[in-house]
């Protein structure tokens, strides 16, 4: 069997390929949902109504897809330049930590200064979060997959720590929570009523200039370099360990702010469980959105809506929720298989 | 070689209509070949015309669309490499195919004996693997690593591994590009040996002289196409060189050369790069109006002079000396700044970024420039003017400046890479087996290209594995041995032996510092 | 500070230390093969969670034990397969492949667990394997039980070191999966498909792995919970690397790192409450990142890790 480079991808092949992924993957899933003796048109039909069928659903969908627009910029940028970040949960959650650090009442501002600064802060601490492991490959040669690996342990036991003794909240009952964000370091709400938030909206404007950087930047452009061909990159007079180190500032600011919009905009403070696997869930939907920023809003939301959608299913038919991270991984996985199949043909001589 | 196959000699291998399709490219074109026992042939051809995929498909890594095989009389199997090797058929890779950091008999052992065997029988190999060495005066240490042998001694292994399997049928693909010329007389001596031991051969090369000195017959292909057959003795090298070709060989004229002052200089360099490369207290000095051949076997150290040089390799001592002045720190960065034009020994893994469009390629060393960036934005429309210019100018065949480079044939990426380098007229330019690969076409056009930027006045150093080019274009030449340098010899001074004793490490006793 | 240095000499800790130690010599093993073939799996440890649970559910349905580990080992190496077949054939992103595995096969196995096991508050527990000591060299002080006093499936770990060692240098297959990591054109002119060397080498990988995981369920513990895991995978990734690729000293890597583990629970216990538990419990995981870069320099990883393989020329 041999691979054989298609000369140029067809605007059709763009969009077939990648609709052929998400059917197999509907597929596999109808699978595993008959084996749970659901009926699959069932299943998707309420996973469908519990994602979209109804006001509430949409915006619960955007307002779950907020986290994961973030996340995914986050990894996208990060692979575009071979920097492989799947740490982007321990940088979310330390992002969620500088917001409470600041916003809980210790710096006083009005919202016009104190959210970003706030914000910025967080960025930075998630940047230095990347900074790390990014460092540890350019001077020494470690393999930062590992090291972004251990660093989401690391980070959440430090949580753990905060959040039972020096961020605990007094008035907490005891239970490990973080205090309450101040109201002028609160994101408003865009509906009101409703949980969707001004981090939507942040998050849309992330990757508008995610988008712009890549597309229209130097740094954008020593990124994709150095990500297709470091060593090429180098000859060329490309500075890879400074680009590296770049990626890894942005990244990281990215993933952090994340943890910003949980905490400021959603939640209102820092529990353990603020983020069930947006981290990794950001490096199914960077590589669904083809590591493009635009992209990854679509799939950001495609995938909230999976988990949304599951959610509700889950309550009225009897198959477990944890359906939708199968189907979230089944998706990478036959995903970046079309990514293939439209770049080569499959030569069976 | 004199032995000639007997008319009466049997058929050993017969391939009838091989035609071979990637894509759009027929790459072998219903080519019709045979060999007799005890022949010798060679396969003549020059560098895109189809010789290694032909035997490829022979050896069973490609499976031809079209054709037949047949061994020995009977079928061969398409698309299995154990079919070919059952049926007696070895072949020596012009790229070695061996594990580095395993030794000799492993390598040589590798897939002869059953998988789910637990028994290695590493001792019985080691005999068998001594008694081929001494007959066939093919020496080597059956247990030394791979990662420790020099280039001529691994061929060595590459032929004892096709030997160790019985191979009847001898493939040789472009085995003398990496050896000096007294490594080639020894290889010829054991060709011949193998021949009176019953063996066939093809030999795949592009060097007319080589293929004259050795094979009774030549095949000849040209774009795919079977363009000829000769027996060698009837032939005379023009005849061959047309059908190589297709016309006349191209020529360059080269005219005396107008040395100027010293552009670039090392001195008392040491550094060591990636694989061992090594470079031990060199001094060198490149004149303007010149082109300097650095000749040597690969893995002497130029690697690690090319790398240095291009700024991406740290010099450990010594100083380098650029329009007179030392430089303080060097990278590509700076040998950019200083006026370096530099044409990378591997186009794919350092010279271009295939996945990229020609535009972006063309602009990676220049992209700071105001020229093309303002505040940190990109002006692609400037790139894309500047790649269209590119491309006519040096001749490159491509769709568009948007193309991905990956598309481009081997020698359309050098020329690409050449126009990169050459056009801000640099006056020392870097040119690292700048012809490796290429069609006879696009050696010539390089060549061209080099010579006109030294009679412009640039300093040239040329590093070539091909001891050919290096006679033809330089004006000087030094000889790369153990990472140091020999005394620079005049156009015409020295003969391909004495340069061949040179590569090979004798006579470089002298002083080192003799580099003006 | 004498109790710190006395739980050293105390048969106890070695013990656990060694019980610690056998799922990340399973898994290390299992990765150890995997990358000296040229394939990096960062699938284990998902696959470590799904040979956890039907390594361990095979039992709670009535199996012997023997034939839940068989069954984790199946488990492991069906995931296996399609790592290999989506990274060699397909010539795919290890890393995306590898995470993608990661996450399918541990939502595989929630999705499974809570399927047939729907009403379950508390994990159920199965009878695990029981330690059984081994005459008279058990009785050495110290060593003596922390070696020789271990359930079967301990023993079945020394022994796989010792298998995994002598296949890769002494077998021809062995032979074989270590030039396909360094050349694979050279397995290829040889008359060996690079694809069946590679995918044969992440199956067994992966069943490895996937018994690592279900010591957890069937020997150290008796019951399967989420999250159990707990990033055992990740440093199994690191220890092959500061084992330098080879069995005997990737074991004694992981040795090292478990003694670590278990000397910081007993830390913790002496200490009493004074440094928070949470920085006993990073520990480990800082210790791998640290011996991840003391041995960066040197590594000498083999050549065609992570190189997916073109036939033929370019």
């Amino acid at each position: 069997m041999r691979l054989e480079p298609r000369a140029a991808s067809s605007a059709t092949a763009t969009v077939v390929w990648p609709v052929a992924a998400i059917a197999a993957t509907i597929l596999i899933s109808s699978v595993l949902v008959m084996i749970a003796g659901a009926s699959p048109f069932t299943v998707f039909y309420l996973v469908f109504k519990g994602a979209a069928g109804s006001q509430f659903a949409l915006v619960e969908t955007l307002t779950r897809a907020t986290p994961l627009i973030f996340t995914g910029l986050a990894v996208a940028v990060a692979f575009r330049a071979r920097l492989w970040n799947i740490g982007a949960e321990a940088q979310l959650y330390l992002g969620a930590v500088m917001t409470v650090v600041l916003g809980t009442g210790a710096v006083a501002l009005p919202s016009a200064g104190l959210i970003p600064l706030v914000m910025v802060a967080a960025m930075l601490t998630g940047a230095l979060a990347l900074l790390g492991p990014a460092i540890l490959k350019t001077r020494f040669g470690v393999d930062e997959v590992v090291t972004t690996l251990l660093l989401n342990f690391i980070v959440l036991l430090f949580v753990s720590m905060l959040l039972e003794g020096v961020l605990k909240d007094p008035m907490g009952l005891g239970w490990p929570q973080s205090r309450r964000v101040v109201s002028e370091a609160q994101l408003p709400r865009l509906i009101q009523g409703k949980r969707l938030h001004f981090g939507f909206v942040l998050a849309i404007v992330s990757a508008i200039v995610v988008w712009v950087i890549m597309k229209k930047t130097v740094l954008g452009y020593e990124m994709r370099a150095v990500g297709h061909n470091a060593e090429a990159a180098r000859f060329a007079g490309i500075p890879v360990n400074r680009v590296i180190v770049k990626t890894a500032l942005l990244s990281g600011g990215l993933a952090a702010l994340a943890g910003f919009s949980e905490v400021a905009g959603l939640k209102g403070n820092l529990t353990l469980d603020l983020s069930p696997g947006y981290g990794y869930t950001g490096i199914v939907v960077a590589m669904l959105a083809l590591l493009n920023p635009l992209g990854v809003i679509a799939a950001a939301i495609f995938v909230a809506g999976i988990f949304v959608g599951a959610d509700a299913m889950s309550r009225s038919a009897n198959v477990p929720s944890y359906i939708a991270d199968v189907m979230v991984a089944t998706s990478l996985l036959t995903m970046v298989t079309a990514i293939m199949l439209m770049r080569y043909r499959v030569r069976w001589r | 070689m004199e032995p000639k196959a007997k008319p009466e000699a049997e058929y050993v291998l017969r391939l009838d209509g091989i035609t071979k399709r990637f894509g759009a490219l027929v790459a072998n074109d219903a080519i019709t070949l045979s060999l007799r026992r005890g022949e010798v042939v060679a396969l003549l051809g020059e560098n895109g015309a189809g010789k290694t995929t032909l035997m490829n498909i022979l050896f069973g890594h490609y499976t031809a669309d079209e054709g037949r095989i047949e061994a020995f009389g009977a079928p061969l199997s398409p698309g299995d490499p154990n079919a070919a090797l059952a049926a007696g058929i070895g072949m020596v890779h012009q790229h070695f195919t061996l594990a580095d950091q395993m030794s000799v008999v492993e390598n040589i052992v590798l897939g002869t004996r059953p998988l789910w065997s637990f028994n290695l029988g590493k001792a019985a190999a080691r005999e068998r693997i001594r008694a081929l060495s001494a007959d066939y005066g093919l020496e080597v240490d059956p247990d030394r690593q791979i990662s420790d042998l020099s280039v001529g001694e691994r061929q060595r292994v590459e032929i004892l591994k096709a030997l160790y399997r019985e191979a009847r049928i001898l493939i040789l693909d472009e085995p003398t590009a990496v050896l000096t010329p007294m490594e080639t007389e020894a290889l010829f001596a054991t060709l011949k040996k193998l021949v009176a031991a019953g063996l066939s051969v093809i030999f795949i090369s592009h060097k007319l002289g080589e293929v004259q000195s050795v094979a009774d017959r030549v095949v000849v292909l040209r774009g795919g196409k079977l363009a000829g057959e000769r027996v060698t003795s009837e032939a005379t090298r023009r005849e061959l060189a047309e059908l190589m070709v297709g016309g006349q060989l191209p020529v360059n004229e080269i005219g005396p050369p107008s040395p100027g002052d010293v552009l670039f200089e090392l001195r008392n360099v040491s550094a060591r790069g990636v694989g061992g490369s090594a470079l031990n207290k060199v001094s060198m000095q490149l004149r303007g109006g010149e082109i300097t051949g650095l000749a040597g076997i690969s893995g002497n150290g130029q690697a690690a002079l090319a790398a240095l040089m291009a700024g991406t390799l740290d010099a450990r001592e010594g100083e380098i000396v650029v329009h007179g002045a030392a430089a303080r720190t060097w990278s590509p960065r700076a040998a950019l700044d200083n006026g370096l034009g530099r044409i990378p020994e591997d186009r794919h893994a350092t010279g271009m970024i295939g996945d990229m469009s020609v535009a972006e390629n063309v602009i990676s060393e220049a992209y700071r420039s105001p020229r093309f960036s303002r505040f940190g934005f990109l002006d692609w429309k400037a790139a894309e003017d500047f790649a269209s210019g590119i491309i006519k100018a040096y001749d490159v065949k491509c769709p568009s400046p948007d193309a991905r480079v990956r598309l481009l044939s081997g020698g359309n990426m050098q020329k690409l890479i050449l126009g990169r380098a050459l056009d801000g007229d640099p006056d020392i330019i870097l040119a690292s087996q700048p012809t490796r690969g290429l069609d006879v076409g696009a050696v010539a056009y390089v060549h061209a290209r080099l010579i006109e930027a030294r009679d412009r006045g640039a300093a040239v150093l040329l590093i070539s594995e091909d001891l050919d080019e290096i006679q033809t274009l330089s004006d000087r030449i030094v000889v790369m041995h153990r990472g140091q340098l020999s005394a620079p010899s005049e156009r015409g001074e020295l003969s391909v032996m004495e340069l061949g004793e040179l590569m090979a490490g004798h006579g470089m006793d002298g002083d080192h510092d003799h580099a003006a | 500070m004498n109790e710190a240095i006395e739980i050293l000499f105390t048969a106890s800790f070695w013990v656990a230390a060694i019980r610690i130690a056998s799922p990340l010599i399973f898994a290390t093993m299992g990765e150890l093969i995997c990358e000296r073939a040229g394939v990096l799996n960062l699938g284990i440890e998902g696959i470590m969670v799904a040979g956890a649970f039907t390594g361990w559910f095979t039992v709670y349905m009535g199996g012997d034990l023997w034939t839940g580990v068989f069954v984790a080992a199946m488990a492991g190496a069906m995931f296996g397969l399609l790592h290999g077949f989506l990274t060699v054939p397909l010539g795919l992103s290890q890393h995306v492949t590898g995470i993608g595995i990661t996450l399918l096969a541990t939502s595989l196995t929630y999705f499974t667990y809570r399927i047939l096991l729907p009403e379950v508050t508390s994990p159920p527990k199965i009878e695990a394997f029981q330690p059984l000591a081994i005459p008279v060299l058990s009785d050495i002080p110290v060593l003596g039980p922390a070696l020789f006093n271990q359930t079967p499936l301990t023993y079945l770990a020394y022994l796989t070191v010792a298998v995994v060692a002598f296949t890769l240098y002494r077998t021809p297959v062995g032979v074989a999966v270590r030039a396909v990591g360094e050349n694979p054109s050279a397995v290829e002119a040889q008359g060996i498909s690079v694809s069946a060397i590679r995918i044969g080498a992440v199956m067994a990988g992966s069943a490895l792995m996937a018994i690592g995981g279900a010591f957890l369920t069937m020997s150290a513990f008796n019951s399967f919970f989420f999250e159990m895991i707990n990033g055992r995978g990740w440093i199994a990734i690191a220890l092959v690397v500061f084992g330098s690729w080879r069995p005997g000293k990737a074991l004694i890597g992981a040795i090292l790192f478990a003694a670590f583990d278990a000397y910081q629970v007993r830390l913790q216990q002496i200490t009493g409450g004074v440094i928070p538990y949470q920085i006993f419990l990073m520990m480990p995981f800082v210790l791998s990142i640290v011996a991840l870069v003391v041995v960066a320099r040197r590594a000498t990883y083999p050549k065609a890790l992570m190189i997916p393989y073109q036939k033929g020329e370019r």
